[in-house]
């Protein structure tokens, strides 16, 4: 028998239901978590999205507390990163935890990505979740390249000269255009803290914004699963997907389990290995910006090296921006590229696990060759990897609607 | 809405007009944050010309001074060097500078007021990079044909001693030669072009 309850509990009851039939606390925890039946056979591939989500929220945990002691000034900027390293209490852990951050966004981004391309999360009716997840890629590009200038050393300087160069290229307009982007005939102080505004306050607030699209229209349709099938075709008689669990509290628990393992690793690199051997916080870059002498190796961080080397491959200023800037627009034309009429890379057969494979040993070795010094030999396997990269794209157009597939599973298999 | 007795074309032409109206004013009222972006009023002024005084560069010798916060590079060549241009124009881009961004005076073989002093524009024209010098003659490690001239670290353009750009690098033009003049026989001022000259 139940006790009888204490007046606190009861005090604290009253309190809830007054909250709740003025804030739809509830009905909204129920329509996005206990009453969302989601797919039972999630796999590993579907911790990326819950951990991305965690990386934006320590983003901008660390992020407003490195304001609280940076300085965005051409002149203050490198000093006040160095202070906030050796006499900020802590001020190394919080920095650390930013820039190790921002490598595993890309990281979770990636594989999250790569989900899709597995198995088909991008294909009717979901390609608005695709293209706000384009948007929040783009997006978190922007930011992160504005985050690179910020602390003012050598990399800082020479990327920003080089990435608002590329906007030079654009014929007629160019030139202007890069001068109202840097608000000066160099880049200066006055670019570093426009960048500086942008990097805290608008670029954060677009990200939010669509992340919350993001999740609002996956939710609409629900979870892909591994098998591409959908699982509000197979319903029970009251109306709950027969291969569907409550999000709450099932997947909510498989992605705490998840989170605690993230952090283990992201704790590992953090306390042990943070700039990742010049890869996540460059060499380059603990030298303090001098417009006089440009490093002689310039080239951007990890996770924007794939697009540097198709630009490194074209002997062409303008076709070169443009190559580039194609082998981003086109993935947001996945969803209707891919006409396979299963979603699945399980019902697809061999042709489309080996482009898929050649595709991402093509992304991983221009991610490689872009940070090479670029010797001639390297040039050539650039273009060899842009050629598969665009390959890619047009070959599943053209052999997706008749390339073979095995037969769907009426039910969700494992 | 309620559509009792409402005449709907009226309805729409108002919608059409207030929205149209409200665009504009949203336009307009973009402007003062776009045009908050150009340079300021003070980063005009800083870029105000630049002397230079030409007696201690010897002949070889590069010197680099800044202009509007760009690296201008004055380079003090000697005869030798000027005799070898000609040789080169079969590998380049635009060996005439036709297609390259200079003052009318400097559209020449030695792309220079005096042949002997090379002012230019260090910042590579592919994407703002500041090119090394390499003065030595003969074949390097990136290029067979050299006489001397500029390498870009970061993309690989290069240029001959006039700043002229090769075929077949990523730079689209030469590098840029700034509008200068000389006061007397060793002082330059860069950022101004000889009176009556364009």
């Amino acid at each position: 028998m139940a006790k009888p309850a204490s007046s606190i509990a009861k005090s604290a009851d009253a309190l809830w239901n007054w909250v709740d039939s003025r804030l739809p606390v509830s009905a909204f925890w129920k329509a996005t978590m206990t009453g969302y039946h989601a797919p039972k056979n999630f796999n590993f591939w579907y911790y990326m999205g819950s951990l991305a989500l965690l990386v934006l929220v320590i983003q901008i945990l660390s992020g407003i507390f490195l304001t609280m002691h940076y300085k965005p000034s051409a002149e203050l900027a490198f000093a006040s990163v160095e202070y906030i390293m050796r006499d900020v209490e802590w001020g190394w852990f919080i920095r650390y935890l930013h820039s190790t951050g921002a490598s595993f966004f890309f990281i979770l981004i990636y594989l999250h990505m790569f989900r899709s391309l597995l198995y088909g999360s991008h294909r009717a009716p979901r390609e608005l979740v695709w293209i706000f997840g384009m948007l929040i890629y783009l997006a978190l590009m922007a930011e992160a390249f504005m985050g690179y200038v910020l602390p003012w050393g050598q990399m800082s300087y020479w990327g920003a000269q080089v990435i608002i160069n590329l906007f030079g290229a654009i014929p007629s307009i160019g030139e202007p255009l890069t001068e109202w982007i840097r608000g000066d005939y160099f880049i200066s102080d006055a670019t570093l803290n426009r960048f500086f505004a942008l990097h805290v306050i608008a670029l954060p607030l677009a990200i939010l914004g669509l992340v919350l699209m993001h999740l609002v229209a996956l939710r609409e349709n629900g979870s892909n699963n591994p098998d591409g099938i959908e699982i509000k075709a197979n319903k029970d008689e009251n109306g709950i997907p027969k291969d569907g669990i409550p999000f709450h509290p099932y997947y909510t628990v498989k992605d705490i389990f998840g989170v605690s393992m993230f952090l283990l690793l992201f704790a590992f690199i953090l306390f042990f290995w943070p700039e990742a051997g010049g890869l996540f916080l460059e060499h380059d870059n603990f030298v303090p910006a001098d417009p006089l002498v440009t490093p002689l190796h310039i080239k951007p961080v990890w996770y924007f090296t794939p697009y540097y080397a198709i630009l490194k491959a074209v002997p062409d200023k303008l076709m070169g921006v443009i190559l580039m800037g194609t082998s981003v627009v086109i993935l947001f034309f996945l969803p209707w590229l891919d006409r396979s009429p299963v979603k699945s890379i399980r019902y697809k057969g061999l042709w489309y696990k080996i482009m898929l494979g050649v595709f991402a040993i093509a992304f991983i070795r221009l991610g490689m060759l872009g940070m090479s010094e670029g010797t001639p030999a390297q040039t050539v396997e650039m273009r060899v990897w842009t050629f598969v990269y665009f390959a890619f794209f047009i070959l599943l157009f053209f052999l997706s609607p008749r390339g073979k597939t095995k037969p769907l599973p009426e039910r969700l298999t494992h | 809405m309620p559509t009792d007795g409402v005449n709907k074309n009226r309805r729409r032409f108002l919608v059409a007009t207030t929205s149209v109206v409200g665009a504009v004013g949203a336009g307009f009222a973009a402007v003062p944050f776009i045009k908050s972006w150009l340079p300021s009023a003070k980063a005009q002024a800083v870029g105000a010309p630049v002397q230079v005084d030409l007696g201690d560069l010897n002949a070889g010798q590069l010197l680099k001074v800044q202009w509007r916060g760009q690296t201008i590079g004055i380079l003090r060549r000697t005869q030798e060097t000027i005799n070898l241009l000609p040789e080169m124009d079969q590998y380049l881009k635009d060996p005439g500078s036709l297609e390259s961004d200079q003052p009318q005076f400097a559209q020449n073989e030695a792309r220079a007021l005096k042949g002997e002093f090379l002012i230019v524009n260090m910042h590579c024209t592919h994407l703002g990079c500041v090119p090394q010098f390499v003065p030595e003659v003969g074949p390097q490690p990136f290029e067979q044909h050299w006489n001397g001239g500029f390498f870009c670290p970061c993309h690989k353009s290069k240029f001959d001693m006039s700043g002229r750009v090769y075929q077949g690098v990523p730079a689209p033009t030469n590098l840029r030669i700034p509008p200068y003049s000389f006061i007397d026989g060793s002082t330059l001022v860069i950022g101004v072009n000889p009176e009556g000259a364009v």
